[in-house]
């Protein structure tokens, strides 16, 4: 059944939705989305670095993904929202750009120095667009081992983290008097999402993981009275749309990824709708 | 992690009441290059009383993270009492919309307490968890000021705290409302025996069951006991009926003045932002 190239991106995406899930509930609630593209874009410099030192593509995204995202949390401070805040000043008294100005220089940045990178990898002519889109058709069996054990690592990570992770994000001082550091969760969440970002890539591609993880979670929102409600129901909105946007690409013939997050879309703007009709939500 | 706020070795070994639940010496913290605490020694003892009163921009709410550990002391030291139970109920809690959660949620947050001890604490705090004026199951976004003030503070008695700690937590209450939330510290006090540490946004009246206060500028100005302005008739008018002797009245006693509005104690180069 797995040497069916359908059932395995079937499979694969399934994973990415559910590993996505919790983790874009924490990137839209700390509003983290341009964190979530610097880390996805660092992954290019990563797929350079890999084809130069002939090492696992996998591999060498996660490492770049880890150094980018610990690189912009480390300049940003350990506040809970990184994507919000004006310019200001930090612990150390230096003038500083606004968070967002300096997320984009850093994720812009990142994805264009890649490019280079890759370019200047010496080899054959690469196609780029699997990287920057993905093929989720190309998914192999090795692939969908990494896909499932890196999606479940991710799950128990957020899983485990839990309460922390949703005590530090309501409010950093609060979550200090309770004995838990915000600093450290923060970490949690950049090494959960470099985590994705490298499971994901072959599937969704550097420039549609953000797509991933904050559509299905957005979309869930209107429909979710609790934390936990929003993240069961973001799983399920993304299976669907992963499901639904395979069944779309095979039968129109379009590129997989942007399939699947135009049904994601799609769904979001369901959900907006419904939420008008529906105040209180439907999942407690 | 942090090297320099450590907890107390010998609390756990002298005598209860002794040490003192936080302290800090010689405490200074500086942000954004300017100096926003100076050499500030404190202590507050088992059951004390503590209110810190302070202009705006005095440095009040940076005393308060700095002694929960949140900013790093530029010099001196703050000690905590190893594992102390702190209750913190913050000046201010944003719950971004994007988030769906409920106050019987936010109850359970770190740690899982159960809806019984939830709806316990509500009504200690004066709320009713279930029934027509429930709030249990409201999303803490659709909470009224003072309401979500006491489900702060429902939060912070859940945890069984050996010290309170209010950052300006009758800010958006009104003098009556005020009074209301003083009584309902000072009961809650009574029957847990915690420490309070309160930041107070009114310069002259404050908590009466206060044993301290504590006037911040920058550095600390004067502190003492406030006085009791229950029985003198031209206060209670002031104050107005019904605030049952929450208030009270506490006179300054400087031996400085403030007349250009900036720290003083520091010549110019100090207060000059360093490059």
């Amino acid at each position: 059944m797995l040497d069916d190239f359908l059932v395995r991106a079937v499979l694969a995406s399934v994973a990415i939705a559910l590993a996505a899930a919790p983790l874009g509930c924490f990137v839209v609630w700390r509003r983290m989305a341009y964190f979530g593209d610097a880390t996805a874009h660092a992954a290019i410099l990563g797929v350079a670095l890999a084809l130069a030192l002939s090492i696992s593509i996998s591999l060498g995204v996660l490492l770049t993904a880890l150094a980018m995202g610990l690189g912009v949390a480390a300049i940003a401070g350990p506040s809970a929202g990184l994507g919000i805040g004006g310019a200001g000043l930090d612990a150390r008294g230096a003038a500083r750009p606004a968070a967002d100005t300096l997320l984009g220089v850093f994720s812009h940045g990142a994805l264009a120095l890649g490019l280079v990178a890759t370019a200047l990898v010496p080899g054959r002519q690469r196609d780029l667009s699997a990287f920057l889109f993905g093929d989720i058709l190309a998914v192999g069996r090795a692939d969908l081992a990494v896909i499932w054990g890196g999606g479940a690592l991710i799950i128990a990570l957020i899983a485990w983290r839990w309460n922390r992770l949703l005590t530090a994000t309501l409010h950093g001082d609060l979550a200090r008097a309770a004995g838990v550091d915000p600093g450290r969760e923060q970490l949690v969440l950049v090494v959960a999402l470099a985590g994705l970002v490298a499971v994901a890539l072959k599937l969704v591609g550097v420039l549609l993981i953000t797509a991933m993880l904050i559509i299905p979670a957005a979309a869930a929102r209107p429909l979710a009275r609790s934390p936990e409600a929003m993240a069961f129901m973001a799983a399920a909105l993304g299976c669907i749309a992963s499901l639904g946007g395979l069944a779309v690409a095979f039968m129109l013939d379009t590129p997989a990824g942007p399939t699947v997050v135009a049904v994601a879309t799609l769904l979001f703007a369901l959900t907006q709708a419904l939420g008008r009709i529906l105040p209180t939500g439907l999942a407690r | 992690m942090n090297r320099i706020v450590k907890a107390e070795a010998e609390a756990s070994s002298s005598p209860a009441g002794a040490a003192p639940l936080i302290s800090a010496e010689g405490l200074s913290v500086t942000l954004g290059g300017r100096a926003a605490l100076s050499d500030i020694d404190f202590a507050i003892a088992p059951g004390e009383i503590v209110t810190i009163v302070g202009p705006n921009g005095s440095g009040k709410s940076t005393l308060v993270r700095a002694l929960l550990g949140a900013l790093r002391p530029s010099t001196g030291q703050v000690h905590r009492r190893r594992d102390l139970r702190i209750g913190y109920v913050p000046q201010r809690l944003q719950v971004d919309a994007s988030m769906p959660i409920s106050v019987a949620r936010f109850l359970d947050l770190p740690a899982r307490r159960g809806a019984a001890a939830g709806a316990e604490a509500l009504a200690e705090v004066g709320l009713a968890a279930d029934g027509p004026r429930g709030v249990a199951r409201l999303p803490l976004a659709a909470l009224s000021g003072g309401q979500f003030q006491r489900v702060l503070l429902a939060r912070a008695m859940l945890g069984r705290p050996e010290i309170l700690i209010l950052d300006e937590p009758a800010q958006g209450l009104d003098q009556p409302g005020a009074a209301a939330f003083y009584r309902l510290v000072e009961t809650l006090r009574g029957r847990l025996g915690c420490a309070v540490l309160m930041v107070s946004h009114d310069l002259h009246v404050v908590m009466s069951a206060s044993d301290r206060v504590i006037c911040l500028n920058g550095h600390i100005c004067c502190q003492g006991a406030p006085t009791v302005v229950r029985d003198m008739p031209a206060y209670r008018s002031l104050f107005g009926l019904g605030t049952g002797g929450a208030l009270a009245l506490y006179q300054h006693r400087h031996d400085h003045v403030h007349d250009d509005g900036c720290a003083h104690g520091l010549d110019a180069a100090d207060a000059e932002p360093t490059r």
